[in-house]
């Protein structure tokens, strides 16, 4: 260690004591993001060393990158620089759940498992069954802004967001919103920090709104020949009374990979057998209700799969459903996991413009020799998963490609995709932020305001930011 | 202001399309609040390319831009608190399109809210987000307030309905912001300017989720003997786990004057009554009524009405929407207040208020989204009596600061505007609002668009902003 690293790591020590610091280079390459590691991992306790560290780098022009559970590293771009991870999982308090008000506020670092746990008491919980839920965090989950089967009926984080606590890229510890349900003092800065992948802000504290547990829940599963049958029924859905919770449609080959060894290492409850078939295309829509609702969700969800040429249905009880809605939340790690080179697509569509959109993407995934596996999610979102059987030149090629190809049938039917997931050194051959955006001007005037100094993951986010 | 700047506006415009004479500008100085300033010219845009060139001259001149909707606000958001210009989106209300197979819609700022809901209403779809005012408001205005409305317990505010926006920035740059795609990849500027009570941008065009009629909807009257009873009641529908469509107490005071207004039948003799619609599949809206009507019924209710049919329903809300127009036979002027609270401490707050209104000389009327916590204490004051004005001010201070004593906010749907910009600093640290200064400066570099609102004009905690001595015949009756 150099007489810098020396001053560096003792300054750490000196605001987030000597067990918060870590330099062993065997433990900082947990931390490795593309390649890059960085010089030291600082565990922060509070909201205000958090402030003290971003100070500190700040003015030593470091920079940070804030890390929970570290699922989604590989998210984004890798930083342009990396000297310091801020691993927040120590920031692990719920700091108030009042039941009766349906609030909660929450440090950053707290698990999701957990949180789950403490909202059950009270049979309440947060509608976020996203990706990699068996070990991430609120504050992972928030900055990545991953996605969940309920935003169907929920929405996203953005919709019950109530406040957050978070940390300049001058080290101001600042809030934005509060912990009532409704709320319009000051600027909503704290939907600025979803999605943001920490470039705006460290964030320390969340603030949500929660919810009733639904009651009795179900999961109806349709079988069908081609996506085109089963995106009618997802229209058939749209146009009806019905309100399921969630509904996704999946590729014949995500039945392959949600059964598979991979899966169950990822989700240990088993999909039940032959739910979902290696040559159908499936919807699965989740409902919840008493039994009248149960039994008229049941009847009309089968009349309508019939009328849109289902070859199948079924419906699984609710102690039949944790394996199926466990499996289908855990796509996209199964199917990084399934390849050495998995590289996912997300694809942002208008629901009408599905149909055309999934078929070019079947096209450019083709022709290109790439085997590929899709799960839409019916208000608009694909993720359409490439996976080539190495990590070759070759195959590095052939995905560029393909996803070159992707994002222009997506620009050209009004939607918009990126790259949320490749391999890390394919990063800079793939368009992982998609094609250029015409407001990333408006968004640099943001990055200005909270981060001048680049300190925050710098280089990560959209448009170099 | 500048002769050369109105000759400007008027080439721009056309003669119809400006107004400058002092008896026109009179009614362009108010808006659903208490505050009053006076533009110096207002002036009616067509297109979004007169908008454009309407902020390029005003950056010319270097003079003050407020964007203005229909004038219903309740915080002074339209007003132009330094003079300057007011341009008024009035002309700029054509639903450019409607996209059922989507459900999603785009219009321009001067569409009508409850007109958008109307246009789609054949293909079994809705404006979910509905302010007691939606028949006159425009859309344009309840993105910059990012407003509620009853219905909003269940669906959301303005916010959860907009997917992106059309907007001039004050530096005249036309941008696009969000998409009406889900999750735009970038920073969520579409959630940054909703609610940003048009401090950052002018907008010209707006993209909004339509959202299906639900199938079945119960209205239920539940009648109180006392206050008590109907807050405990809210506060147990939401223990319980039940979430109302809508959730809105009205207290016996207001309750006499919007029958005696509106003669929906409510009961005239009663302490309060909870007005509540659930909605859904048909199995789920009667049970969920019988759930509601069961709580009520634990609370003492002296009598839980469920509306038979879809006029008795109507007529309900009518009396809900149109209760604040009822107070304008008891007093001449009123102030409403937008606090929240954490839906728990209704019960504790409804006293307090009481109290506080006891403490002033005024018998104040609460009628709100009791649903979520937002209150809206109505205080009667005879601007015309001397001081009465003040009094009621300092009762509606107490109130805030009684909210944010118990975990609140000062503003649940009506913004700070110059309303309570003197009050941030009881929520947001100097730091704090600088940052959010900072913002605002980013993209309203001069500080033309909409002059002294939302921050306070003073720097430090604790200066009461102390208003002119009001004008009595400048404030609505």
């Amino acid at each position: 260690m150099n007489m810098a690293s020396m001053t560096i790591s003792s300054r750490l020590s000196g605001i987030a004591g000597p067990s918060g610091v870590i330099t062993d280079p065997a433990e900082l390459a947990a931390y490795q993001i593309g390649d890059k590691i960085p010089r030291a991992v600082v565990r922060p306790r509070t909201g205000e060393e958090v402030a003290e560290l971003v100070k500190f780098a700040s003015a030593e022009r470091l920079a940070i990158v804030p890390t929970g559970a570290r699922t989604k590293l590989g998210m984004g771009m890798p930083p342009r620089q990396y000297d310091l991870a801020l691993d927040m999982t120590q920031l692990d308090r719920v700091i108030a759940f009042e039941p009766g008000d349906l609030t909660l506020g929450v440090e950053a670092g707290v698990p999701l498992e957990k949180l789950a746990a403490v909202l059950a008491e009270h049979r309440q919980f947060l509608p976020l069954p996203v990706p990699f839920g068996f070990r991430t965090t609120i504050g992972g989950t928030i900055a990545s802004g991953v996605d969940s089967p309920l935003r169907q009926f929920y929405g996203t984080a953005r919709d019950y967001l109530l406040g957050t606590e978070f940390v300049t890229g001058e080290g101001l510890l600042a809030r934005s919103g509060g912990r009532v349900v409704k709320n319009v003092t000051g600027y909503d800065i704290h939907k600025l920090m979803i999605g943001a992948l920490g470039t705006l802000g460290v964030i320390t504290k969340i603030n949500f709104r929660t919810f009733p547990l639904p009651g009795a829940t179900r999961a109806f599963v349709a079988l069908f020949e081609s996506a085109e049958r089963a995106l009618e029924l997802r229209h058939r859905v749209a146009g009806s009374p019905l309100t399921p919770l969630s509904l996704e449609i999946m590729s014949p080959r995500v039945a392959e990979l949600l059964s598979g060894d991979v899966a169950a290492r990822i989700e240990s409850d088993p999909i039940p057998a032959s739910l979902l078939r290696k040559t159908h295309w499936a919807l699965m829509a989740g409902f919840a209700g008493n039994p009248q609702v149960l039994g008229r969700c049941e009847r009309d969800l089968c009349q309508m799969a019939q009328l849109s040429g289902a070859t199948s249905t079924a419906v699984l009880e609710e102690d039949k459903t944790a394996g199926a809605f466990g499996r289908v939340r855990e796509f996209i790690p199964i199917a990084l996991a399934s390849s050495d080179a998995t590289t996912i697509v997300k694809m942002m569509v208008l629901p009408a413009q599905m149909k055309q959109v999934l078929a070019s993407a079947e096209r450019a995934a083709e022709t290109n020799s790439l085997l590929w596996a899709a799960l839409a999610r019916g208000l608009g979102v694909i993720y359409f998963a490439l996976l080539p059987t190495d990590g070759e030149q070759d195959s590095r090629r052939r995905v560029t490609q393909a996803t070159d190809q992707i994002l222009l049938t997506c620009r050209d039917s009004g939607g918009e995709a990126t790259i949320p997931w490749c391999p890390a050194e394919w990063k800079s051959a793939l368009k992982v932020w998609g094609l250029n955006r015409r407001d990333l001007d408006q968004m640099r005037k943001l990055k200005e305001v909270f981060d001048p100094h680049g300190t925050l993951s710098p280089g990560r986010f959209v448009g170099g930011l | 202001m500048d002769s050369r700047l109105i000759h400007d506006l008027e080439k721009l415009l056309g003669r119809d399309g400006i107004l400058q004479k002092p008896e026109d500008l009179i009614l362009y100085e108010y808006d659903g609040s208490v505050e009053v300033a006076r533009p110096n010219c207002v002036v009616f845009p067509r297109t979004t390319a007169d908008v454009v060139a309407i902020v390029n001259l005003a950056k010319r001149y270097d003079t003050p831009l407020v964007g203005r909707g229909a004038g219903t606000g309740l915080s002074g958001g339209a007003l132009a608190r330094q003079g300057g210009i007011v341009t008024v989106f009035s002309r700029m209300n054509r639903i450019l399109q409607i996209d059922a197979d989507n459900q999603r819609a785009t219009v321009q700022p001067g569409v009508v809210n409850a007109d958008l809901s109307v246009a789609v209403a054949h293909t079994g779809l809705h404006y979910a987000p509905d302010p007691s005012s939606q028949k006159a408001c425009t859309i344009g205005g309840n993105v910059s307030e990012n407003s509620g409305g009853p219905h909003t317990l269940a669906y959301g505010v303005t916010t959860n309905h907009v997917f992106g926006l059309e907007v001039v920035l004050p530096t005249g740059e036309l941008v696009r912001l969000g998409s009406p795609t889900l999750d735009p990849p970038g920073y969520d500027l579409t959630g940054l300017f909703v609610g940003s009570e048009g401090t950052l941008a002018l907008v010209t065009e707006v993209t909004v989720k339509l959202t299906r009629l639900p199938e079945a909807i119960k209205t239920l009257l539940a009648v109180f003997e006392t206050v008590d009873d109907a807050t405990e009641t809210v506060v147990d529908i939401t223990a319980r786990g039940i979430t109302p469509a809508a959730c809105e107490m009205f207290d016996g005071w207001t309750l006499r004057a919007v029958e005696n207004y509106v003669h929906a039948g409510y009961p005239v003799d009663c302490a309060a009554v909870l007005l509540i619609d659930v909605d859904g599949l048909r199995e789920s809206a009667e049970a969920q009524a019988e759930d509601v009507a069961d709580v009520c019924r634990v609370h003492h209710a002296r009598q839980v009405r469920v509306a038979r049919d879809e006029s008795e329903r109507e007529l309900l809300w009518k009396g809900r929407k149109n209760a604040f127009g009822a107070i304008g036979q008891i007093s001449p002027t009123y102030y409403s207040q937008d606090g929240v609270i954490p839906r728990t401490k209704l019960p504790v707050t409804l006293r307090r208020i009481s109290e506080i209104g006891k403490k002033y000389g005024f018998e104040i009327g609460n009628i709100f989204h009791a649903g979520d916590g937002n209150l809206h204490p109505l205080i009667p004051f005879d601007n015309r009596k001397q001081g009465q004005l003040q009094n009621a001010i300092r009762a509606a201070d107490e109130i805030i600061e009684l909210c944010i004593s118990l975990g609140g906010s000062i503003t649940g749907e009506h913004g700070v505007g110059m309303e309570k910009d003197r009050l941030m600093p009881l929520l947001f640290s100097e730091a704090e609002l600088d940052l959010m200064r900072r913002v605002r400066d980013a993209y309203n570099p001069a500080g033309l668009l909409n002059p002294g609102k939302i921050f306070p004009s003073t720097k430090g905690c604790g200066e009461i902003y102390v208003r002119p001595s009001p004008d009595a015949s400048a404030i609505p009756a």
